[in-house]
């Protein structure tokens, strides 16, 4: 009796069959990885099983799949706690397809190529220095090398592209992983092409603004690169630090976004889409061109949002502040107020809820 | 028929760099790897890359540093001009967009690593190697003039009637159609062969194809019996923790609680070199002072949490992950495990072969540099200085030469053999029982410890393997993705490298670096302060010698 199952997706272009689920007994102690048991499988029982594999320790970034629905990679994925989330499930089996939102070549073997590789090329993904480079070294922060590491650290398993709930609406959504590649150069302060990055990257339908903050690639990421914190920072450079007004409102959409809660607390729905438009004024986007442009096509929707019932001309027009609102206005006081944008990085920080409170309130200077 | 003036094969750091230098002579150049690009295996080089860039440190104190950790094995004219040419290729690299670690003025840090007599190993966290790959991948990226054909298995070299380069056979493992391609100048950067050791920290590709290609077709290996047991890997799995650990002040104990390095060199104590550490560890183990699972213990919490946190960070994971221990509050037990091979293909100072315009760079490629032991963080230094070299060696040896037409009857020849290794039915053992058979045999007997009884019970086995690899048979009978003939054709090259291995391990009688010969235990300069070379002649395999140079360090004594 094997100490383990294994339900693994087969799929063999070659066969013109369509793909099906086979099972596999695995004999092995349950520290070891769910990788060590498909190569089990492969060695004692079937050798055609297709997978990408080579480091074993979660370094090469081959064996991205998705486990029990997660995606993941299999060579740090323990087996025995894999079976443990499978028990609920498929009778224990622990169950393994190849990753989403990318082609399946076969078996488990995904086309990366079709899908990430050329996202990561669309983010001019080189160093552009201005000018040749100095004789010695480029002298650099050394918070700055450190905090650009975070983005380095990412190992291109694609495990993020996988997860990312905005690529499976939007198959031309840049993604996680090929934006975190673009902020490891708009980080960098080598890199001389910073503010037309971030235009490129703000002014693509697809780019940073096409990101829904779902938290899904920091999830599932193995490699602690955090890929939407990047995004996030990409979006606070671009609207912070070099005002990129967008035509996909990004900007706007993030001024209302504070204004409003900085008003009242909480967020004014109706006001939200219209003050996007405006860059965060009701008053502009219905004065200005583009403003007006904006919000003529909105129109139908809101009419359509009041026939069914879900806004109430009372809700549209009036928003009741916070009792608190004073507290609300005070956090902002306290934000802005600082020099430096707070902003979290495992390199510099190291994790969280360990000892050493001193050294845990890391801070990173973005200039 | 692709035809490229320069055809680089793998596209680690060697491989990378070697295309990228090429490129920059101008004309067309290829590189084509088995596995994508940024998987290769240069990612596992954590520690980082040593060079003389201070003004108080210089490029002889280095290069004396590799030659005494060479056990006087390494050429000292080569290894001249690595270190002298380190600090320049540090710099390109840092050009490039390597994220370097910095001190608190914004200029390069730098971390101790063993075997060095000053502080001079420059890194990023402990993903040097990874973050490296990845810079000279974006290169790659930027470079139209370089053709990336990634998922290609390359299965024989081919050269003309008068025995020149002349290109290629290769499979596109995405359909599985062969390919003839033609070239000026092929560089192998094929990488190491640590699966030929089970355990390892190699990782699954690294099987020493370019190193048995090479020797095929009559290249000399050189120095193959020098291959390095890392001190600290997982026991089990040979999974690698950085020596950046030592060399940011972790410290061995025995299971007696002992410090014992404090016997075996108490100057440079965890940071003596790896062949002494290894060596050091393995004696305790076996003289009963190790723990239960053959291991001793290194003890990390010595180092501040938030330094390991920004240094270290790789092998917290790989602790946490891959042994269940938080490295920041524990001992972890480690064992000395098979890690990288200072042999390989005999080249010169530009990585040319003995084969005319067969160049080899890297770990594939025997320099030699390292000699008998090789420092920490002098494997990346390697790989990209003679990478570099043996690029724009090759594009300008090609500049005076014509494309070559190779004969189409080589790619015939190997389509056919290979369309007979996947139609192989019968009752041969399967791939993977060989493979560990191998990996176990070469573990046991070609090890820290050496004997010629163990290494003669070792050649039988190994010859033994090769007949039964003729026989194994396959279950994937398919074109697209067929990972199992794959296994097949690197288990033939695996047992090669086995065989040269220990061929040259039998020869040396002696003890220097990495060979201690428990039958021969000293070092023996009037005898063996030479080369040891295997070459296939015909079908058997024949030792030669060569010289070691020497440039101004006499052999004396080594103690660390």
């Amino acid at each position: 009796m094997a100490d383990y199952t294994l339900k693994i997706r087969r799929f063999n272009p070659e066969s013109g069959d369509a793909a099906y689920w086979q099972d596999f007994g695995i004999d092995l102690p349950p520290e070891r990885s769910v990788l060590d048991g498909i190569l089990q499988a492969k060695d004692r029982e079937d050798a055609s099983i297709g997978i990408r594999c080579s480091c074993r320790a979660a370094i090469c970034g081959s064996c991205g799949v998705r486990i029990n629905g997660k995606s993941r990679l299999a060579c740090n994925t323990r087996i025995g706690e894999a079976a443990a989330e499978a028990a609920a499930s498929n009778g224990g089996a622990v169950v393994v397809e190849p990753m989403g939102n990318m082609p399946v070549l076969k078996d488990l073997i995904v086309d990366m190529d079709a899908v990430h590789w050329k996202k990561v090329q669309r983010v001019v993904p080189w160093l552009l220095p201005e000018g040749p480079p100095p004789d010695r070294e480029y002298l650099v922060p050394a918070e700055a090398m450190i905090d650009v590491t975070q983005s380095m650290a990412c190992i291109h398993c694609g495990v993020c592209v996988s997860a990312c709930l905005s690529l499976e609406v939007d198959p031309d959504f840049i993604g996680p992983a090929a934006l975190a590649k673009a902020y490891r150069f708009v980080g960098d302060p080598r890199d001389g092409a910073t503010e037309e990055r971030l235009a490129d990257l703000a002014e693509d339908p697809h780019g940073i603004y096409d990101c829904t903050h779902c938290f899904a690639c920091i999830e599932v990421c193995p490699k602690d690169v955090a890929p939407m914190s990047q995004i996030m920072r990409l979006r606070r450079r671009a609207t912070d630090d070099f005002e990129i007004k967008d035509r996909n409102n990004g900007y706007g959409h993030e001024q209302a976004f504070t204004t409003l809660i900085e008003k009242y607390g909480t967020l004014h729905e109706a006001q939200l889409l219209p003050r996007s438009f405006g860059d965060g004024s009701l008053l502009k986007s219905q004065i200005s061109p583009h403003g007006l442009k904006n919000l003529i096509p909105a129109a139908p929707t809101a009419i359509r949002g009041l026939v069914s019932g879900k806004v109430s001309p009372r809700k549209a027009l009036t928003h009741p502040k916070l009792p608190d609102q004073n507290q609300v206005r005070r956090i902002f006081k306290q934000i802005e107020s600082k020099d430096e944008r707070l902003e979290l990085n495992l390199y510099i920080v190291g994790e969280a809820g360990e000892g050493e409170p001193e050294e845990q309130v890391g801070k990173e200077g973005v200039e | 028929m692709p035809q490229h003036d320069v055809l680089v094969i793998g596209a680690g750091l060697a491989g990378q760099r070697a295309a990228l230098a090429a490129a920059e002579e101008g004309g067309s150049i290829g590189i084509l790897s088995k596995v994508h690009p940024v998987r290769s295996h240069s990612n596992a080089a954590q520690g980082g890359i040593n060079a003389a860039l201070d003004a108080e440190d210089s490029w002889e104190s280095h290069a004396f540093d590799t030659v005494k950790g060479s056990d006087y094995l390494g050429d000292q004219d080569a290894i001249e001009i690595m270190c002298r040419e380190a600090p320049d290729e540090l710099l390109t690299l840092e050009h490039l967009g390597v994220t370097f670690h910095r001190d608190e003025t914004g200029h390069l840090g730098k971390r101790a690593f063993g075997g060095a007599s000053a502080a001079r190993t420059y890194y990023v966290a402990d993903i040097t190697g990874q973050a490296i790959l990845h810079v000279l991948y974006e290169q790659l990226m930027k470079h139209d003039e370089v053709y990336r054909y990634e998922e290609w298995f390359t299965t024989a070299l081919v050269q003309d009637e008068d025995g020149r380069m002349a290109g290629a056979v290769t499979r596109n493992i995405r359909d599985g159609s062969m390919e003839l391609f033609a070239a000026k100048t092929v560089i192998l950067a094929t990488g190491g062969n640590g699966q030929v050791y089970t355990p390892t920290t190699n990782a699954l590709i690294c099987t020493g194809d370019g190193i048995a290609m090479a020797y095929r077709i009559g290249a000399p290996l050189m120095d193959m019996e020098m291959v390095q047991y890392h001190p600290t890997t997982l026991a089990g799995l040979g999974l690698l923790i950085t020596e950046g650990a030592r060399g940011e002040g972790a410290q061995l104990y025995n299971a007696e609680g002992d410090r014992f390095m404090e016997k075996y060199a108490p100057n440079k104590m965890e940071l003596a070199s790896r062949d002494v550490v290894s060596r050091a560890e393995q004696t305790e183990i076996n003289e009963g002072r190790g723990f239960e699972d053959g291991t001793v213990a290194l003890d990390i919490t010595v180092v501040p949490r938030k330094r390991i946190h920004e240094a270290l960070r790789e092998i917290v994971n790989v602790g946490r992950d891959f042994a269940g221990v938080d490295i920041t509050n524990e001992p972890i037990h480690i064992k000395p495990g098979n890690h990288y091979v200072m042999g390989g293909v005999k080249t010169d100072t530009n990585g040319l072969t003995s084969i005319p315009g067969l160049y080899a760079a890297g770990e594939c490629a025997c320099v030699s540099v390292h000699g008998g032991n090789r420092l920490g963080a002098n494997s990346l230094l390697d790989t990209l200085v003679f990478g570099r070299r043996a690029g724009e060696h090759a594009a300008r040896a090609g500049k005076s030469l014509g494309m070559p037409d190779p004969s189409t009857a080589v790619l015939r020849d190997e389509e056919e053999r290979i369309a007979k290794v996947v139609a192989r039915e019968g009752s041969g053992r399967r791939v993977a029982e060989l493979r560990a058979e191998l990996g176990s045999t070469m573990d046991k007997y070609c090890a820290v410890f050496r004997d010629e009884d163990g290494l003669r019970t070792a050649l039988e086995t190994v010859r033994r393997l090769k007949e039964e690899a003729e026989t194994v048979a396959l279950d994937d009978k398919g074109s697209i993705f067929n990972q199992d003939v794959l296994a097949a054709l690197e288990l033939q090259f695996m047992i090669e490298n086995a065989e040269a291995i220990v061929l040259s391990a039998i020869e040396r009688r002696e003890s220097r670096g990495a060979q201690y010969r428990t039958d021969f235990p000293e070092r023996n300069d009037d005898d063996w302060l030479k080369h040891i070379n295997v070459a296939v002649n015909g079908s058997e395999p024949e030792i030669s010698y060569s010289e070691v140079t020497l440039t101004q360090w006499e052999p004396e004594e080594r103690k660390y």
